[in-house]
């Protein structure tokens, strides 16, 4: 039978939260939009990365998730496995209403690049440097044995020393990140 | 340690070319492309591969509201989950990017789970171009660490405004059929399919020897300059396959036709020693089918490997990369037993298969 690995740390973000097991790492006003929040999470974290200001929603909450779990932690042969509920479909959205009208035509290189799930974690891989094993999966809710199976098999099979895996769901200011290390 | 092996029994298309297999093959053997002129939206006169009207009305339709999309997955796995019916012990395994475009995948996947009469909870992999083969990956993977018995994985993109119009946007769309490996090409041609294949671990046609997916962790819109990531995941194929990678008889690449992924491939190859391999991209017939294309040019090259049939590159005439690369120019037959199958794309993403006639 399967047995979960062993979840060494873990990452939430939600409410305005970001805990850390179970630790209240930093949180913000409850009513601020998510952008505010999440400009408010980067600056605690004080790092310079400007590439952060050019992110989408979805990337911005990923970002944060692995930024903080990602403290102090081995990024060796450490492989990615994430899933949401929504895919980029808040920046599809966005993309939609830029080809909506043929009199305000105008779609965007920058907004299109995120209009695929993936890209999240393609950020987080530049940030950290993981050119390792990386998938990104679409479940209704966090498909725990998927990917704790699926984390389990890149541990065992030697395709990875660790992995960091999770859900990251943003939907047009609902979203909820939380991240595992196992 | 050491895993049971995976077979790959069935398979299956839905593309321009027709929509089955054999359909699909005389048209290759005929070196017939699916890419024509066509309107797509209000964008006009773009080449690109999507079902004639007379073809979609041949398709098989899961439900009385069925999107195009779902009749290509639909008519895709129908023949497979005749053959092999699904198990509280099977996995449906989608694959697609768009899916029916500014919905939520997940409504899609449960609608193909239950009329294809799954009883497992569908599994969604979006990782943009290499989902398709990345898809078969997962399966082979969630078999291995004893999740599931087989399973069966499934792949769909189709051609809309939506995507059309962002490749526009990047002005990566070729203004003639798109030319891998070429010298003149000018970016890609889109096209819409289904494939469909059927995995488990009990001895089958085809076996997977090995695979990988690794990050380029180097931009989110340009492939890596020096093609670490589509080399690591080669060679970490390879490995796991426990071959020397130049003892291959073939590589079906990516192939889209855009400056950077061609070099890019071609930088990859080169330095992993591959320069003489007969190799060929599938994008001159089918276009690029995004999150079916990784499974559909598998589908197609475990057909060559079937027959001892090499495929050529359509729309390539002169080398326009600067590593060499053993282009396939005409249909031929030879030894096929073993193949190397790659797919790059956006977000950094790579994945490589080699896989072994039985």
């Amino acid at each position: 039978m399967l047995e979960n690995p062993t979840i060494r740390k873990s990452c939430t973000i939600e409410q305005h939260r970001i805990v850390i097991d179970d630790k209240l790492i930093w949180s913000s006003g409850p009513h601020v939009p998510f952008s505010d929040f999440a400009k408010g999470a980067f600056h605690h974290l004080d790092i310079d990365y400007p590439k952060f200001y050019k992110m989408d929603a979805l990337s911005k909450l990923a970002f944060l998730a692995a930024e903080y779990i990602l403290q102090d932690e081995d990024k060796n042969e450490l492989a990615l496995v994430l899933a949401n509920r929504s895919g980029s479909l808040d920046t599809d959205v966005k993309h939609q209403e830029s080809i909506q009208n043929t009199d305000n035509y105008y779609p965007r290189p920058a907004t299109f690049v995120y209009t695929l799930s993936n890209i999240c974690a393609g950020e987080i891989a530049i940030r950290h440097g993981l050119q390792t094993e990386q998938a990104f999966f679409v479940a209704e809710e966090f498909p725990e044995e998927t990917i704790f199976a699926y984390a389990d098999y890149l541990l065992q099979s030697g395709k990875a020393k660790r992995v960091l895996c999770g859900w990251v769901e943003y939907f047009q200011e609902a979203y909820r990140a939380v991240l595992y290390l196992v | 340690m050491a895993f049971d092996s995976i077979y790959i029994h069935d398979i299956n298309c839905v593309t321009p070319l027709g929509i089955d297999l054999a359909s699909n093959w005389t048209q290759l053997l005929m070196g017939n492309s699916g890419l024509v002129q066509h309107d797509v939206g209000r964008i006009k006169n773009i080449y690109t591969s999507k079902l004639a009207p007379a073809e979609v009305l041949a398709l098989l339709t899961p439900a009385g509201d069925s999107t195009l999309l779902e009749q290509m997955l639909f008519t895709a796995a129908k023949p497979i989950v005749e053959k092999h019916a699904p198990t509280s012990r099977t996995a449906l395994i989608l694959s697609t990017t768009k899916g029916n475009v500014n919905t939520r995948l997940t409504v899609l996947a449960k609608k193909m789970a239950e009329v294809l009469g799954f009883q497992t909870q569908p599994i969604i992999v979006s990782q943009a171009c290499v989902s398709g083969l990345l898809a078969l990956s997962v399966a082979k993977r969630l078999i291995q660490i004893g999740q599931y018995d087989d399973a069966v994985v499934l792949a769909g993109d189709v051609v809309s405004e939506f995507v059309v119009s962002g490749f526009q946007a990047f002005q990566a769309m070729s203004p003639f059929p798109c030319k891998p490996f070429d010298n003149d090409r000018a970016g890609v041609s889109l096209g819409e399919a289904a494939a469909c294949v059927y995995v488990s671990k009990e001895k089958g046609e085809f076996k997977i020897l090995g695979e990988a997916s690794i990050n380029d962790a180097n931009h989110i819109s340009g492939p890596s300059r020096t093609g670490e990531g589509l080399l690591q995941s080669i060679q970490q194929a390879a490995n796991e396959a426990r071959v020397d990678i130049t003892d291959i008889d073939f590589i079906s690449a990516h192939g889209t036709a855009t400056l950077y992924n061609d070099e890019m491939e071609a930088i990859a190859f080169h330095r992993l020693g591959l320069q003489d391999i007969p190799i060929h991209s599938l994008k001159g017939y089918y276009g690029h089918t995004l999150g079916a294309s990784g499974l559909l040019e598998t589908v197609i090259v475990l057909q060559c490997m079937r027959t001892g049939v090499f495929i050529p590159t359509a729309g390539f005439e002169k080398l326009g990369v600067s590593k060499p690369l053993n282009i396939i120019r005409q249909i031929s037959r030879g030894k096929l037993n073993r193949l190397l199958k790659t797919a790059s794309g956006f977000g950094g993403s790579n994945a490589a298969m080699v896989l072994e006639k039985m």
